[in-house]
């Protein structure tokens, strides 16, 4: 929009398969045109944005070519292909707009219309979310810019998408990944004898995290006593012994130098960790515990060397830190999770916070460990069961649940064959079919509290629609994968989805604006009744005018969208009554 | 629910029972009535627990005139967590029942480590210190000491038990270890002694299974336990190894330069004691010469680890008169460290039988059988009149004089084995000389002997008959129970083959073959990308796992098995492992499920649950089977050979599959719950090895799953997966009763309808 007009190189396709014209697509604000680079060429093209319904693209990432295809309002289409993605998103965006702004312009109501001064951040995530969604689009141009609702109505009811984006950010944290131990491992070019490490501010806070140790180092070290680059390099050094799992090496290199060896040794910080943790763990898994109280444990007693019996080398043990060891090490700080929400881009403040979080106590744990206990030890299915009755739900075919709802139906036809019906209903289990007809006799004997609809008319309702369901299955026979939509005539249908679309949030609108206080809400009030009448013809018109066969089906469809319209339209009728009759107040008062 | 059980009425603490519970019961309180021993195998996640301990303080209840009380052994203290706080729950509901009459007093029993509330002491960072570190605050003489001395250190919490003596009771309840400690700290009391004195009274006692096997501790602390005790041994099915290693002692190296050490500070101790008090060394020699090996009004805390022989020979037997003299006996243990260190230094493996090697230390150091039948004894006796309090120090010397004893005392079912290395690591020098026990019946005799009823049971016991066989004993009833399922909960499955069809299996030949180690690795993957929350495996051995999991994280399969979920490891160090576990529980808690990685026959697979959501797939990679080179076993197999003609394969064979059927059956616990196991090995499909499998998953093992690849299990599993998400009656139908209530029950007893039981 800023830029007003966009040029780039393309192909013109008149289909898919047509091999395509290269030559120049220039975009303005209100048109479209195309000059291909062989000004002999017959394909040169302008064609004003109004006449352009809507746009199609191809997606990155997709084997296709970049492609951007406009939909011309008379069913054919342009195909342009570029030669870039980006080319092709600069264009798509450009489209977006001028199709938007065509709009505008063509009916001529600004959305300024709105009191409210936008800010433009807001205004831009409004015609993202616009430009989105085809439908919510289709459905802003239809009422927003006919006039019917106001913009600011029109996004008062969608709060929550406006809400979202800002707000994602902060509802989820995003924990650590599962692969940090892979991450910071070196890569080695094969051909040299050189490694190199990848350290980023992301893996230095990980490292962190996995390593209090040299965090406590990092502290201790930087940069009073060496700098950060030295500190790194030499606890790489330092992982890099530990990899090549020379422990006698690792254990001579560490006698030399102290600082190398806070790297190589086991890491203390996390040992007095565990054993505080240890003694907060659930006792049933406890197996420190045991240590202390089998007296196989004493040296030399019981078996030594056995075939049951692990060896292990206890020389260098100090130096010995196993890949295991480190992998539980990471899947306990994953689990911990991410614990500060700091920039990573400065070692220093990201080792401080992380200092700062670590000093938190623990709570009352104690009597969490008990309960988890006494739940742990409860036999599930031994208790007593609470008395829900159910009944399993499988449906496999849609058919087989009409055909049992249409003999239901046939049923509260003739209730005296209830004996027989109960035969030929088809539910996969008698038992669910006992437990459902208890559980409605005692409604029936008891009734429901507070029913949220009354009963009479939630029976007459269910009625309505097992017998419609029911001869709509009839018509549309055996193919049950069709719904009833499917075989009216693409037009008819989107007519009918975009009204029924519009219609609702018309209504929704309208509904809300009861009791009319502000003189806002009567023009409102009024400005929505006139657009629910036009609906209302134009699905008069639909029903009308659709093919003979079909016209039972239609006005099926259409009958409860009629309805819901007539009780608005009559309810703004009788609203009107009383106002007049109770006298005319001056305009906006109730 | 309440119901009659012939004249018991059996208290339970739910409204429903399953049947094989309801049938446990009954041959349990059949054996009860005819006060002998049994042998019950039922499979895992059908409450025998509950069922054992309903029914044994239900029998109590109802039978006042001669109650008996239970002992119940668990092999490890999380387990013995887990059974108090079901026998809480059980006692709640008998006492909202039956009101205050049926009111009893339960503890768990743990060493000083778990009891202790002691600050001082509880600072020592393992057993061995914190028990060194209570002697040296409750040792008698340092007690005497502080009586004249008020500087010295002494517990706050024993002195104050000493004051109340007889009137500090645990008010009747159960008390996990935990609320002991609670207890003990609230009153001031300690809770390690408090718990000892009150074992005596208690009408359940729960505790590890050392405190009645190994004779060492059994003979302090199981000492005064009536003969009307049912004694119970949980997850029983590696008893015999448990009873072997309570009889088995090696020497090494560091032994033979601790003993040394220990000896040369004894002596310097005598040394001292001659010049300062020489009337106590005079008095002990006198007490021995009496013929009492023990001073038999010793105090409680300077009980020691008792005889490992059977005690009754060594009280009834003077000590020889040539190791009274604390010198002397000194002197005799100089020489027999000696010959030791000797005998270690062999390039070759040796075997010997103890008679042979009683003589042989006769001829050389000149000790005869019966002074090292005493040595034990000895050393406890001088070690009290020196006033050693850090026991910890003196390990190494207790060490040998236990091995005396033992070569002295048994001429059968023992073998001396003096191996210079170990075979797997032939460059490292590491001679140790082991006394090993092969019959696992010398050390449970005493305890088949002194009680009553004695009850095995655990959810692997196939086959059944060799149990008695093994230790030596005769059951009035011995009863493998079958799983009565309202569906298909459990779904084993034998893989034998990866998605490229090749063999995978963990034999020795092919362990390290890249595609079978790639096999396996994508085994996981597939898996973990199909299963819901947690998924266990396990390997046949620590060093097994370890290369592994390493060359899964070489090609990367580990990189893509993490990216479905977090990853596990046991180590070989507790703290670790338990830490892991908890963490396991928490992922697994989150809902994404983690991945556990486990080893048969270690910690973890020997008691840890992982129901539920904790387990939703066991894998199996490979048959656990022992090292088979080990000379202790196959000394051992000989010995089982010749004693109860047992096949050397077939004991192997039993020992691994009873392995593999613990480590998989760690993931059902009720039958709610349901879990799916793969046996990751192609020789699991040979009828031989399978037939040893427990019946209640050779039930389920369908023919279709014997001789599965990747591809075709997966397949299975996403079925087996779906099939049990879905609802399902838990009372199993009209038909067939998987979940009896009250009424059942006694529909069942009037009418005679025992068909519906196992």
């Amino acid at each position: 929009m800023s830029t007003g007009q966009v040029i780039k190189r393309a192909k013109y396709k008149t289909s898919v398969k047509d091999p395509g014209t290269p030559g120049v697509l220039k975009m303005t604000e209100n048109k479209f045109l195309f000059r291909p680079n062989d000004p002999s060429s017959n394909k040169k093209l302008e064609v004003e944005f109004r006449f352009i319904q809507s746009h199609k693209n191809t997606k990155e990432g997709s084997n296709k070519p970049p492609w951007l295809n406009l939909i011309h309002s008379q069913g054919h289409s342009y195909i342009f292909e570029f030669e870039s993605f980006p080319d092709l998103h600069v264009c798509r965006e450009f489209v977006g707009i001028a199709l938007g702004k065509s709009g505008d312009v063509a009916k001529a109501v600004p959305t300024a219309i709105s009191a409210e001064q936008l800010s433009t951040a807001e205004m831009e995530l409004r015609i993202k979310l616009l430009r989105e969604d085809s439908k919510l689009q289709k459905l802003h141009k239809e009422l927003v810019i006919a006039g019917k609702l106001t913009e600011s109505e029109f996004w008062a009811t969608r709060k929550k998408l406006l809400d979202k984006d800002e707000s994602r950010k902060l509802k989820q944290r995003v924990g650590f990944k599962n692969s940090m131990i892979f991450d910071t491992k070196p890569t080695s070019d094969g051909r040299t004898n050189q490694v190199t490490f990848n350290l980023t501010p992301e893996i230095k806070y990980q490292i962190f995290a996995l390593k209090p140790a040299v965090h406590q180092a990092f502290l201790n070290f930087v940069p009073s006593k060496m700098t950060e680059k030295d500190f790194w390099t030499k606890y790489f050094r330092a992982e890099y012994l530990h990899r090549t799992k020379n422990a006698v090496a690792a254990a001579a290199e560490a006698a030399e130098d102290e600082e190398l060896a806070v790297f190589l040794k086991d890491d203390e910080i996390l040992e007095s960790e565990a054993r505080k943790k240890v003694r907060w763990v659930d006792p049933t898994l406890d197996m420190e515990a045991d240590q202390g109280d089998d007296y196989t444990h004493l040296p030399d007693h019981g078996i030594f060397r056995d075939g049951g019996k692990e060896i292990s080398e206890a020389q260098y043990q100090l130096y010995k830190r196993t890949f295991l060891q480190d992998l539980n090490r990471q899947g306990a700080v994953v689990l911990e999770g991410r614990t500060l929400d700091v920039d990573l881009e400065h070692p220093r403040t990201v080792a401080e916070a992380l200092a700062r979080t670590r000093q938190e106590s623990d709570g009352d744990i104690e009597q969490e460990r008990l309960n988890r206990i006494s739940q742990m030890t409860l036999i599930e299915d031994l208790q007593a069961q609470d008395n829900h009755c159910f009944a399993p739900l499988c449906i496999k075919d849609p058919r087989e649940y009409f055909d049992s709802q249409q003999a239901n139906a046939v049923k509260t036809l003739d209730d005296s064959q209830v004996g027989m019906e109960q035969i030929k209903c088809s539910l996969p289990s008698d038992e669910a079919y006992g437990s459902l007809r208890v559980s409605i006799s005692n409604l029936k004997a008891m009734g429901s509290r507070d029913p949220l609809v009354s009963p009479e008319i939630a029976l007459t309702i269910l009625n309505g629609l097992t017998k419609n369901i029911s001869s709509t299955k009839y018509h549309l026979g055996k193919n049950s994968q069709e719904s009833v939509l499917d075989i009216l005539p693409s037009t008819t249908k989107e007519q009918l989805l975009d009204h029924w679309t519009s219609s609702q949030e018309l209504l929704r609108h309208y509904w809300s604006s009861y009791p009319i206080t502000t003189p806002n809400l009567h023009t409102k009030v009024n400005r929505l009744k006139d657009a629910i009448s036009q609906i209302y013809s134009k699905l008069e018109e639909i029903k009308v005018s659709a093919r003979s066969d079909l016209r039972h089906q239609v006005s099926l469809i259409v009958h409860p969208m009629q309805q819901a319209l007539d009780a608005a339209l009559l309810h703004y009728d009788a609203d009107m009554r009383r106002r007049t009759a109770r006298g005319q107040k001056s305009n906006g008062y109730v | 629910m309440k119901f009659q059980i012939e004249d018991v009425t059996v208290y339970f603490p739910y409204d429903n029972i399953y049947p094989e519970q309801y049938s446990y019961m009954l041959e349990l309180k059949r054996a009860l009535d005819a006060k002998g021993h049994c042998l019950l195998e039922m499979p895992t996640g059908t409450g025998k627990t509950i069922a054992l301990l309903s029914l044994i303080t239900s029998y109590t209840l109802s039978k006042p005139q001669n109650p008996v009380k239970l002992i119940y052994c668990t092999r490890t203290v999380h387990e013995m967590e887990k059974t108090l706080a079901e026998l809480k729950l059980l006692h709640n509901y008998q006492v909202q029942h039956l009101g205050p009459a049926a009111k009893i007093l339960a503890l768990g029993l743990s060493s000083r480590k778990n009891l202790c509330v002691n600050p001082r002491a509880l600072a020592a960072e393992n057993r061995d210190s914190v028990d060194a570190a209570c002697r040296k605050l409750t040792a008698s003489w340092v007690r005497m000491k502080a009586a004249e001395d008020p500087e010295t250190p002494t517990c706050k919490f024993f002195e104050q038990l000493e004051r109340v003596d007889s009137a500090a009771m645990l008010p009747p309840g159960v008390y996990t270890l935990q609320e002991l400690r609670a207890f003990g700290k609230e009153k001031g009391w300690c809770p390690y002694f408090l718990a000892r004195r009150m074992v005596q009274n208690a009408n359940v006692v729960v505790y590890s299974y050392q405190y009645l096997l190994d004779p060492k501790v059994a003979g302090i602390i199981s000492k005064e336990m009536q003969k009307e005790s049912v004694v119970v041994f949980d997850e029983a099915h590696n008893i015999d190894n448990v009873c072997i290693e309570a009889l088995s002692v090696s020497v090494r190296r560091q032994t033979i330069d601790g003993a040394t050490r220990n000896l040369d500070k004894m002596m310097q101790r005598i040394d001292k004691l001659e010049e300062v008090d020489r009337g106590r060394l005079h008095a002990e020699y006198n007490r021995l010469v009496e013929g009492l090996a023990l001073r038999v009004d010793m105090p409680a805390t300077d009980a020691w680890l008792s005889n490992p022989a059977l005690p009754d020979d060594i009280l009834k037997e003077a000590v020889p008169g040539n190791i009274r003299r604390a010198e002397h006996f000194i002197r005799v243990l100089r020489r027999l460290v000696q010959y030791l260190e000797g005998r270690l230094e062999t390039e070759n493996v040796e075997k010997e039988s103890p008679v042979a090697f009683v003589t042989s230390i006769l001829n050389h150091a000149g000790i005869d059988q019966k002074t090292l039948k005493f040595c034990y004894d000895r050393l406890h006796s001088l070690m009290l009149t020196l006033e050693i309090t850090d026991t910890d120090e003196f390990l190494h010397i207790q060490t040998i004089c236990d091995f005396a004893t033992l070569v002295g005392t048994y001429a059968r079912g023992f073998s001396i084995i003096i191996e210079p290395f170990d075979e797997r690591m032939p460059h490292i020098p590491d001679p140790v000389l082991q006394l090993c026990c092969h019959d696992a019946s010398l050390a449970i005799k005493p305890v088949f002997e002194r009680f009553q009823s004695v009850v095995i049971t655990s959810g692997t016991l196939s086959p059944i008959d060799l149990y008695p066989r093994l230790l030596n004993f005769n059951p009035v009833v011995s009863r493998s129970f079958k799983m009565s399922l309202t569906r298909d909960c459990i779904c084993p499955m034998v893989l034998t083959r990866g998605s490229d069809q090749l063999p995978v299996s963990t034999k020795f030949d092919m362990r390290s073959d890249l595609g079978v180690v790639r096999n396996y690795g994508r085994l996981l993957l597939e898996m973990a990308s199909v299963v819901p929350d947690g998924i266990v495996c396990f390997f046949v051995s620590y060093s097994y796992m370890d290369g592994i999991v390493n060359s899964w994280n070489e090609n990367g399969i580990l990189k893509e098995i993490m990216q479905h979920k977090l990853v596990f490891i046991e180590t070989q160090d507790v703290v670790e492992t338990t830490l892991a576990l908890d963490n396991y529980r928490k992922a697994c808690d989150c809902g994404r499920g983690a991945i556990f990685f486990s080893v048969a026959r270690g910690k973890v697979a020997e008691g840890i649950d992982f129901d539920r959501h904790y387990g939703r797939l066991v894998i199996m990679f490979g048959v656990p089977f022992q090292y088979t080179l080990s000379k202790i076993l196959l000394a051992r197999l000989e010995y089982l050979r010749d004693t109860f003609q047992i096949k050397e394969g077939d004991f192997l064979t039993f020992d691994a599959l009873r392995q593999a059927a613990q480590c998989v059956g760690r993931v059902i616990r009720s039958k709610a719950d349901y879990g799916m196991m793969i046996f990751a090995d192609k020789r699991y499909s040979r009828h031989d090895k399978r037939s040893k499998l427990p019946g209640w998953i050779l039930s389920h093992l369908r023919d279709a799953h014997l001789n599965l690849s990747t591809d075709m299990a997966l397949h299975i599993a996403r079925e087996f997966l779906r099939k049990m998400a879905q609802p399902y009656d838990k009372t199993g139908g009209i038909n067939k009763k998987t979940l009896l209530s009250e009424e059942d029950l006694k529909k069942m007893v009037d009418g005679d309808t025992n068909d519906m039981l196992y």
